[in-house]
């Protein structure tokens, strides 16, 4: 059974077959493909021997009036519709497996941007075109871009994923060891063809060794660094729920409260639009730039009787994620309604390691 | 083959062609025969213009790195070549050019409903055609012909002529589309019922309907794109809340349907060539005939095939997956009453007939291709790959193109009423078809082995199967040039036609050849279904050779 | 039938005036289904995105201006009355009435037209504009751009198609008043009346989506 199927896989050009539902998927394409060929050969045939065994004979030579029968009917089309429809539930029940990524599968982040392949793990180490990820082990891409539609493509695995600015999309997979390229399918531009990458499936011990060596030696990197999640927000979903979700990876709540409690930093709790005390003397309104310019200058305007120890968020924060914290504050208030509820994608925030 | 007598007088009077004279009698005619021709040689051009794209295209593709152009000059020729092939050519050659002619010669009637419409449709083709040519030579369009946003909204190149182009050339395949509808539910001499109609009309009918439906989506929705990237309105831009995959749906809402206005003409001509030239009614008339309005409906409810890797719902892409597999019965339905029509007839192997043989075959294989992509899994695999381009190729070109071959091969007596060298055509069909199946097998083969599409460079190991495949496309072009020559040289050299040189019994074949600019000198009445062949000879209405 | 002289109106391929008439009325609703096909493209967009963005969609819609919006489809829909009237003495073959109803329903369509352009004026000065040119400060949030964008594109198509229909009708008026129609042939203020009823149909939906809800 092997031997057959790698022979049909060597006489279609098909790679070789980096996980079990690449194996499956390629099964699939050798029931379609041979029972194609049959019906294709067969139909020919036929029409090839009446060509040859009803030549016209006379110039003007009458034929019969043949009328269809409708059992023919019947049969020519209910075959080949069961037929096809068979195929199709064979195929659709791979692909509701291939969009249902197991709940312990690992995740990865992966973005898209002309003309190169970025990916972060959840509290650890980035990279740029090159994906390691452990043999075995159920791992699931969470697939965004920067700019343009990408797509992500892993011929071994016939793995595909559509990478789309502004939200996020998902796949997953369970690769044995080995490497194998990665492609852009979607065309981006002049890069498109060089926007190459390699999937570096490792051994399951070896990826866990390599990623505990990674976060040794980057742990103070890797608490600054930023996750590519964050990065891009689904500007489709409520702006104050990404605050939220922003104000909770990028450490804020650590030293800002939502509740009205004192903290390392000032609370939040209707902190927008109220009357501040700084050191220097002056009272401000905490307006939104002088909450944008505190995330970004810290140590401009600080409160009265607060220290000094806020990081600078330059760089860390985009535009649109400062906004979406701005947000969250305002809506901090002791009389605000409660937030309507979420709709459209939005992925789980990832657990702090 | 000797020529009856009549057929020299005949060819002598005056025909459409010969009066009346002048250039203003041909850019202002209101002859639907005239106007045929004029979209013949329109065609004809764009498909050498597209065709010499992708021989360009191809010639970059020997090499895995840079071999003859740029990559920026790579990705505005795939452009160029799309949207050429597809607009100028795909889309209204079958309609413009026999569907003109021929339609109302098989309806009995003198013209079809809206003359004047149907040159404003010559004009339309004309300037859109060449807004968008001009366009993206210009502004170098290097978005693909399917404009996905948000690229084609941030590009560089200059977007909106080949947009206004294509709007405008959508106009036309409107107004084509709306004047056969009409023409076939008003014009129908006395006898033609509905289930008497010739089949070309049944898919001709069926072809207009989508034409009129489905384009205007198309208009609208490259009308925002260009509104986008003019005004930064921001309808498809994720940044201001727009969604970019509501581009696609939009987008394939007109361009699924827009394939089988593609070949659904093609199946048309197909209809009348087998019955022709098996000298037998088609098999099962009813059958075939509604086959063509199943297509056209169920056409509309697919598009979501295109969109199974964008991150659509799962749901959304069962429900195009299984409508998907329900459009691919009917054209198997026509497959099986086309073969089970050479039962008991009265083969010719005439020219038109081989191109038959070859649309058969390229038919299944792209159909079934096509049937293996909506099996949503092995989408996944092939989406963007080559594997798509040999599939819609081998529709387009290989069934589509084939069609167009056989109508001007089966039609061209008729027409110029000049016969061509069957030699010269029948070598040259030859060539077309193997050098069609060098172009295009290897790149299903790409397709399997991971190759994406519109890849200007690639990896070192597609290089064989790609030089395969510009070897084929140089002996296709060859084929192509050929069937332009000798076609050309039947001009002068070819011997007269008669009235029915193939002895058909198709309605149009009851005319001079060329026919007169008066197409029936009294309106017909019709008492037999068209491609009767069981009586003898003393029944033809003609004589043939 | 082979004795009567054929009418002057009648076009040579056609085999009499009836099937003439048929034959441009259903040429006319296979136009006007393209132009529906045409709009309906906005009304997707349209559902989508008030899908998506359901707050701030009900938030901008309150911020077009009803009343005006209202009397703008009574304009309409009386305009449509004056046209049917029109069609009705064209066929009567009365010239002074039809020339006059149809004058009367352009100039509807004409303060139809004024009226959007005070629309617009407030939305320009508030700065309620579509995509990256919104600028209203009395509400933000991702969406309501979108809403802008939806409006001035859906309203100014529709716009664009009043105008048309103004065109139409006006040189259908001039055909008239030269004497062009009788009882024996009105079919083109037939037509001209069919697709200002489709302008008018399609503001009847276009209002409640934008205005009302």
């Amino acid at each position: 059974m092997n031997e057959l199927n790698d022979l049909l896989r060597r006489i279609l050009f098909l790679p070789v077959q980096g996980s079990d539902f690449a194996r499956s998927v390629d099964h699939l394409h050798f029931f379609v493909w041979s029972v194609s060929m049959l019906g294709a050969a067969t139909t020919l045939s036929v029409a090839l021997v009446f060509v040859l065994r009803y030549q016209r004979k006379k110039t003007l030579q009458a034929t019969p009036h043949i009328e269809p029968k409708p059992i023919h009917e019947a049969l020519l089309i209910g075959g080949p519709l069961v037929l096809f429809l068979t195929w199709f539930a064979i195929g659709y029940s791979q692909y509701v497996v291939l969009q249902t990524p197991p709940k312990e599968a690992m995740d990865v982040y992966v973005q898209g941007k002309k003309w190169m392949w970025k990916f972060a793990y959840p509290g650890g180490p980035n990279s740029t075109d090159v994906l390691r990820v452990p043999a075995g082990r159920p791992v699931r891409l969470l697939l965004t871009s920067r700019d343009v539609i990408h797509s992500f493509y892993v011929p071994a695995l016939r793995l595909k994923q559509d990478a789309l600015p502004g939200r996020y999309t998902q796949t997953w997979f369970n690769a044995d060891p080995g490497r194998y390229p990665i492609f852009c399918a979607e065309y981006c531009g002049l890069g498109h063809s060089a926007m190459l990458g390699e999937l570096v499936v490792m051994p399951a011990a070896e990826f866990d060794a390599w990623m505990d060596e990674h976060r040794r030696t980057n742990q103070a990197a890797a608490q600054d660094q930023r996750p590519i999640a964050a990065e891009d927000i689904d500007v489709r979903g409520s702006l104050l729920e990404q605050g939220r979700r922003i104000a909770a990876t990028q450490g804020c709540l650590k030293c800002h409260s939502v509740d009205g409690s004192r903290h390392i930093g000032p609370t939040w709790l209707d902190l927008y639009a109220s009357k501040v005390k700084l050191e220097d003397g002056r009272t401000i309104v905490a307006d939104e730039a002088y909450l944008t310019r505190s995330m970004m200058e810290p140590n401009a305007e600080i409160v009265a009787g607060y220290k000094g120890v806020m990081p600078t968020f330059q760089g860390k924060l985009s535009g649109p994620e400062a906004a979406a914290i701005a947000e969250f504050i305002k809506s901090l208030r002791t009389d605000a309604p409660s937030a309507e509820p979420q709709k459209g994608p939005v992925y789980v925030p990832v657990t702090d390691k | 083959m000797s020529l009856s007598p009549t057929s020299d007088a005949v060819y002598n009077s005056p025909n459409y062609l010969t009066a009346p004279t002048g250039i203003r009698s041909w850019l202002l005619t209101l002859d639907h025969k005239r106007i045929g021709v004029m979209y013949l040689a329109l065609v004809v051009a764009a498909f050498a213009l597209g065709g010499f794209f992708a021989l360009l295209l191809r010639l970059e593709l020997l090499t895995p790195g840079p071999t003859v152009m740029d990559a920026m000059t790579y990705n505005r020729m795939f452009t160029l070549h799309g949207v050429i092939m597809i607009f100028l050519f795909m889309i209204p050659a079958i309609p413009g050019v026999f569907g003109n002619f021929f339609l109302p010669l098989m309806l009995g009637a003198q013209d079809v409903a809206f003359p004047k419409i149907n040159l404003l449709t010559v004009y339309l083709y004309l300037i859109g055609a060449t807004i968008a040519v001009w366009g993206m030579i210009q502004g170098g369009t290097d978005t693909g012909w399917t404009f996905y946003t948000p690229y084609s909204t941030t590009t560089v190149t200059t977007l909106s002529p080949v947009l206004l182009g294509a709007f405008i050339l959508g106009m036309g395949s409107i107004l084509t589309g709306l004047n056969f509808i009409v023409t076939i539910h008003t014009l129908r001499a006395p006898g033609i019922s509905w289930m008497r109609m010739p089949l070309f009309v049944w898919a001709m009918y069926a072809t207009s309907i989508i034409q009129v439906l489905a384009t205007p989506v198309l208009g609208m929705t490259l009308l925002l794109v260009a509104i986008e990237k003019t005004f930064g309105f921001g309808i498809f831009d994720p940044a201001r809340g727009g969604d970019p995959i509501l581009f696609q749906h939009l987008f394939w809402f007109y361009s699924h349907p827009a394939v089988y206005i593609m070949v659904l003409p093609a199946m048309a001509v197909i209809s009348e060539v087998v019955q022709t030239f098996a000298r037998k009614n088609m098999y099962g008339y009813k059958a075939v005939a509604f086959s063509s309005l199943g297509i056209a409906f169920v056409g509309f409810f697919v598009w979501g095939h295109h969109l199974f890797t964008s991150g659509q719902s799962t749901f959304a892409s069962g429900v195009f997956g299984v409508l998907s597999m329900f459009v691919g019965i009917f054209t198997a339905v026509k497959v099986f009453n086309w073969t089970a029509t050479l039962y008991k007839g009265a083969i010719q192997v005439s020219t038109p007939f081989v191109y038959f043989l070859g649309f058969l075959y390229f038919l299944i294989f792209g159909g079934l291709t096509g049937i293996a992509l909506s099996t949503v899994s092995l989408d996944v695999h092939w989406q963007d790959t080559y594997f798509v381009v040999a599939h819609f190729h081998f529709i387009m070109v290989g069934a589509t193109m084939m069609a167009f071959l056989a109508a001007l091969h089966y039609w061209w007596p008729k027409m110029f009423g000049r016969m061509y060298s069957e030699r010269w055509s029948l070598a040259a069909s030859l060539l077309v078809i193997l050098g069609f199946n060098a172009t295009f097998i290897p790149q299903f083969l790409l397709g399997n082995m991971g190759m994406p599409r519109r890849y200007y460079s690639y990896p070192q190991q597609f290089q064989s199967l790609n030089v395969a495949s510009t070897a084929g496309a140089s002996v296709l072009g060859f084929g192509f040039v050929l069937v332009l020559v000798y076609l050309v040289a039947s001009f002068f050299s070819g011997r007269v036609a008669g009235p029915n040189p193939w002895g058909s019994r198709g309605y149009e074949w009851d005319t001079p050849s060329p026919p007169n600019l008066l197409n029936f000198p009294e309106t017909p009445v019709i008492t037999r279904g068209p491609h009767e062949y069981q009586d003898g000879p003393s029944a033809e209405v003609t004589h043939g050779h | 039938m082979a004795t009567e002289a054929p009418s002057a109106h009648l076009a040579h391929h056609f085999p009499d005036l009836q099937t003439q008439e048929h034959a441009a009325r259903l040429g006319m609703w296979l136009f006007l289904a393209t132009e529906i096909l045409l709009f309906t493209v906005l009304f997707t967009a349209y559902a989508v995105y008030r899908y998506l963005f359901p707050g701030a969609f009900d938030e901008a819609s309150k911020l077009a201006h009803v009343s005006m919006g209202a009397t703008n489809t009574v304009v309409l829909i009386t305009s449509s009355l004056t046209v049917a009237l029109g069609i009705h003495y064209a066929r009567q073959g009365d010239k002074r009435k039809t020339v006059g109803l149809l004058a009367v329903t352009i100039a509807f369509g004409a303060v139809f037209m004024v009226l959007k352009g005070f629309e617009y004026h407030h939305h320009w000065v508030d700065g309620q504009l579509p995509g990256k040119f919104y600028h209203f400060t009395g509400l933000t949030g991702p969406g309501v751009s979108m809403y802008f964008t939806i409006y001035f594109l859906m309203t100014g198509l529709h716009g664009l198609h009043v105008l048309i229909g103004m065109g139409v009708l006006a040189w259908i008026a001039l055909r008239a008043a030269r004497g062009e129609f009788s009882r024996e042939y009105s079919t083109p203020v037939e037509l001209g009346g069919l697709y200002w009823h489709l302008v008018d149909l399609i503001w009847i939906f276009l209002f409640p989506l934008l205005y009302l809800v």
